[in-house]
């Protein structure tokens, strides 16, 4: 530690001798500035980031934003978890966006994230995110950036190679990581039947004008583990491509069992054939259940409805939407090049990484080129799929992002590293160490057809030193690394949410003028909304008690609630009637055993409590909205059942009697 | 070091900003670069946490060859990561059963490819113990070829005949000692 102290103390000397010797240099000292990481990940107090980065937040189960370069956090949208601090998933009006078939289901774990396309470039209108516990997929709003819908998958469990979608988001896709037994068949069978019993099943989510999805049809697969996908593009538009691993079928210690083949596969859909077969009605209508969740911005309220049938097609019958290219050794990413010709299948336990093309593909399933068929899905031969190989790339090749140049960007995450390699020479042309262990990588755009590569974004998945301690736990680090010289440099590390996984950016000029700065109140078709303080109200319907209420700054109407009972239900609806960008209101009232309300202008949202004891509980405004932020408040008082308390309510008029003030 | 010279180059940042508030590229003219250099988790200061594979091996003093060898093929930080592995690690009596001057030369700087693949040829990247090795068993290894077991009479040998005389549990996997070096099928053939 003295060492580093008095290096410490040199560097601050030479730091304050800086100006001194290099004092003002002229503006626009290109040169130099190539050479320095904390300029150009340096976004001045006031100044706008170039990008946003849309990041998966895992086990959190929502999704975050941070600017970039600058790695600034700018917000958390919850999507599969509740969110006591936002009132996600405790509002009467959110709870149906996280009800699923086996009920309300307040968290989950949000994998990837993908931004809807247009022509095989990011367009700006939504992000998708899936939810690999209990399998869901959402569209997230990138104009008020909200979770807009979710839908449930029937027939799947660890819903993880999803939510990728096709170039003009016709669809998004969501294949099960967990083979299971079919919702409609008796899933109570041995564990160890898995051979016999357990299936894949890859979810089409059709995805309408509006963003409204649902799911087209169900490709039913053998059972093993789908990984990840990305859809084809230009030349391979109309396939899509799965990373399969568990080939072996295994059931149990995954970890040897599911490591014996040299080979597992990367499966390519036709998905425009299935079209064609669903259209021809090969489909079989199953009965299943699932939910799907949609929010409403005029309500500013969800719905959420089971729906009970999908339509399976059986890719074992209709023989020519699947096919198994071999890939070494438990694939994972699954990436498809900007020109849709070289599809990277990294196996996490391969010592190389295949490049296949598309057209050999094409070539070799036209000559039945195939070695057999796994479960009744032809296997073309390796060789004729591949189009060579990345030899001796590093340690445990995981994602790959590409930078439209001709370059794909690779990371390992046993030899913790980035590769930067020439797709068309399979010839290495970087490597950086990253700190530590990556796992996803993001470059904007970097898996459409026009990636915008200034820079790749690495997720760690382990921190160990890099950050203050903050006990056992620390946040995974994301590094950013410039990449628009030969070599990557490495120009900023941040903490991230949760756990990263895949994650998007986008350049902030498409979509930073969507951004909505409040909701129009005279649109606001709530049942429950208060327009102005002459509509507040308290109605009691036996012991169900709603009270319409406004919240501006810096009052509640009503603030003073008298003739609440014990065993009544009272529905807070709290209208927020402000018109103005960045003025949020809070309700929190004592011993809500849920959460707050957080009430965006022009919006309103109600809280549902029950009070367990008679006396005087207070509410009060949590987001500071003024300088009297302070004096936003109220009392609403409980009395025991049975009693004969007027149902009160009133703003400024509730005044002490004359005399009592005095009385001693 | 690297911390240290992210702090200087902001500090520097800081200092120069005065110069052009409307253009703060001109600051960076001042900004020495920002280096990221140094190695990987075997650096993590940490002396609580059980210990990882390297670590178990660096301790050992019948694995002196070994590590030398790790380090000069630059296998030190993969092998400080998460893992899992499982390594199988001959002795320096093993090193030493190898014909004269073999180990030397593989130290060499131009064979370390040679050294690399043959010290992957040891590792396989997940947690197999002792007792679920089985007689036949094929393991693929991290330099991509395969090595296979034989399990006679309790005893567990590999390819070559290499035995594993010894297990001990890593953090981050396991390690089996054994009493020969096991040459990837490449080598062999030279």
């Amino acid at each position: 530690m003295k060492k580093l102290h008095s290096v410490l103390a040199a560097s601050i000397l030479v730091g304050a001798l800086l100006p001194l010797s290099f004092s003002c240099q002229p503006k626009n000292a290109g040169n130099a500035v190539s050479g320095d990481a904390a300029i150009k990940s340096y976004v001045a107090p006031g100044q706008y980031d170039k990008f946003y980065n849309f990041v998966s937040g895992g086990f959190s189960g929502q999704l975050s934003i941070y600017g970039l370069p600058s790695g600034r956090l700018l917000r958390v949208v919850p999507v599969f978890s509740n969110d006591a601090e936002k009132g996600y998933g405790y509002s009467e009006e959110t709870k149906p966006m996280l009800q699923t078939s086996h009920g309300a289901v307040p968290w989950d774990d949000l994998h990837h994230t993908e931004l809807s396309q247009t022509n095989g470039e990011i367009d700006g209108r939504w992000i998708f995110a899936n939810a690999n516990n209990t399998p869901r997929v959402a569209r997230i709003d990138l104009s008020t950036y909200r979770t807009a819908e979710i839908i449930e998958l029937p027939n799947s469990a660890g819903n993880h190679s999803s939510p990728f979608i096709t170039e003009n988001t016709e669809y998004v896709v969501a294949g099960t990581r967990f083979s299971v037994p079919p919702d409609n068949a008796n899933g109570d069978v041995p564990i160890n039947s898995y051979r016999k019993n357990f299936k894949g099943s890859i979810s089409f989510i059709k995805v309408g004008k509006e963003g409204d999805m649902d799911i087209a049809f169900q490709l039913r697969c053998p059972g093993v583990n789908f990984d990840l996908s990305h859809s084809g593009k230009g030349p391979s538009s109309g396939w899509f491509f799965f990373s399969c691993y568990n080939t072996e079928q295994a059931n149990t210690l995954l970890e040897v069992n599911a490591s014996k083949r040299d080979k597992d596969f990367v499966m390519a859909v036709n998905w425009k054939k299935a079209e064609e077969y669903l259209k021809a009605g090969k489909g079989t209508k199953e009965t299943v259940r699932y939910a799907h969740n949609v929010y409403n911005e005029k309500t500013h309220s969800a719905t959420s409805e089971i729906k009970t049938s999908v339509t399976v097609l059986d890719t074992r019958e209709l023989k020519d939407i699947c096919y198994f290219i071999p890939c070494p050794k438990s694939p994972h990413g699954c990436d498809v090049d900007p020109t849709g010709e070289f599809i990277v299948g990294s196996g996490k336990l391969a010592a190389l990484v295949p490049v296949f093309s598309f057209e050999k593909l094409q070539k070799a399933i036209a000559a039945k080129d195939f070695i057999g068929d796994y479960d009744g899905i032809p296997v073309v031969k390796y060789e004729s799929a591949l189009y060579g190989e990345l030899k001796k790339p590093g340690l445990g090749p995981l994602h790959t992002e590409f930078d439209g140049k001709g370059n794909a960007i690779t990371t390992f995450f046993v030899s913790s590293e980035i590769v930067k390699w020439n797709i068309k020479d399979l010839k290495i042309l970087d490597r950086q160490p990253t700190y530590y262990s990556p796992g996803h990588l993001c470059i904007p755009g970097g898996d459409t057809r026009k990636p915008n590569a200034q820079y790749v974004i690495v997720y760690n998945k382990i921190t160990k030193d890099r950050y203050l301690p903050t006990g056992p736990e620390l946040a995974q680090s994301a590094q950013l690394f410039d990449i628009t010289g030969d070599k990557m440099q490495l120009i900023l590390d941040f903490p991230t949410i949760g756990e990263p996984h895949y994650a998007q950016a986008v350049s902030a000029d498409l979509i930073k003028n969507n951004s909505v700065k409040f909701y129009k109140l005279e649109e606001n078709k709530n049942p429950f909304v208060a327009k102005g303080e002459a509509e507040t109200k308290v109605e009691r319907k036996g012991n169900r008690v709603d009270v319409y209420l406004t919240a501006i700054r810096s009052h509640f109407a009503p603030d003073n609630i008298e003739g609440i009972k014990m065993g009544d239900e009272v529905y807070w609806h709290v209208t927020n009637l402000e018109q103005d960008w960045d003025v949020p209101h809070g309700f929190a009232i004592k011993s809500a055993p849920n959460a707050e309300l957080l009430i965006m202008p022009g919006e309103t949202q109600t809280l549902k409590w029950s009070p367990e004891k008679p006396g005087i509980y207070p509410f009060y405004c949590t987001d500071f909205c003024s300088a009297l932020h302070q004096e936003m408040q109220g009392y609403v008082r409980v009395s025991p059942a049975g009693s004969n308390t007027p149902l009160l309510f009133s703003t400024g008029k509730n005044l002490p009697e004359p005399d009592s003030a005095v009385a001693k | 070091m690297k911390k240290l010279s992210i702090v200087l180059s902001l500090l520097a940042l800081v200092c120069c900003s005065s110069c052009n508030n409307d253009e703060t590229t001109s600051a960076a003219a001042m900004a020495p670069a920002a280096t990221a250099t140094g190695g990987g988790q075997e650096n993590v200061k940490d002396d609580m946490s059980a210990k990882d594979i390297v670590k178990v091996a660096v301790g050992s003093k019948d694995h002196t060859t070994l590590v030398a060898a790790l380090k000069q093929a630059d296998l030190v930080t993969s092998l400080s990561n998460a893992g899992p592995f499982t390594v199988f690690a001959p002795t320096d009596e093993a090193f030493a059963k190898l014909p004269a001057g073999t180990v030397d030369g593989l130290m060499k700087p131009e064979q370390k490819d040679a050294l690399v693949n043959i010290l992957q040829y040891h590792v396989a990247v997940s947690v197999i113990k002792a007792e679920s090795l089985t007689d036949g068993q094929v393991l693929g290894m991290v330099n991509g070829d395969n090595v296979t077991v034989h399990v006679k009479d309790g005893k567990i040998t590999l390819n070559n005949g290499a035995a594993i005389v010894g297990s001990v549990q890593a953090s981050n996997g396991i390690i089996h000692i054994i009493d020969g070096v096991l040459l990837p099928p490449a080598a062999e053939k030279k």
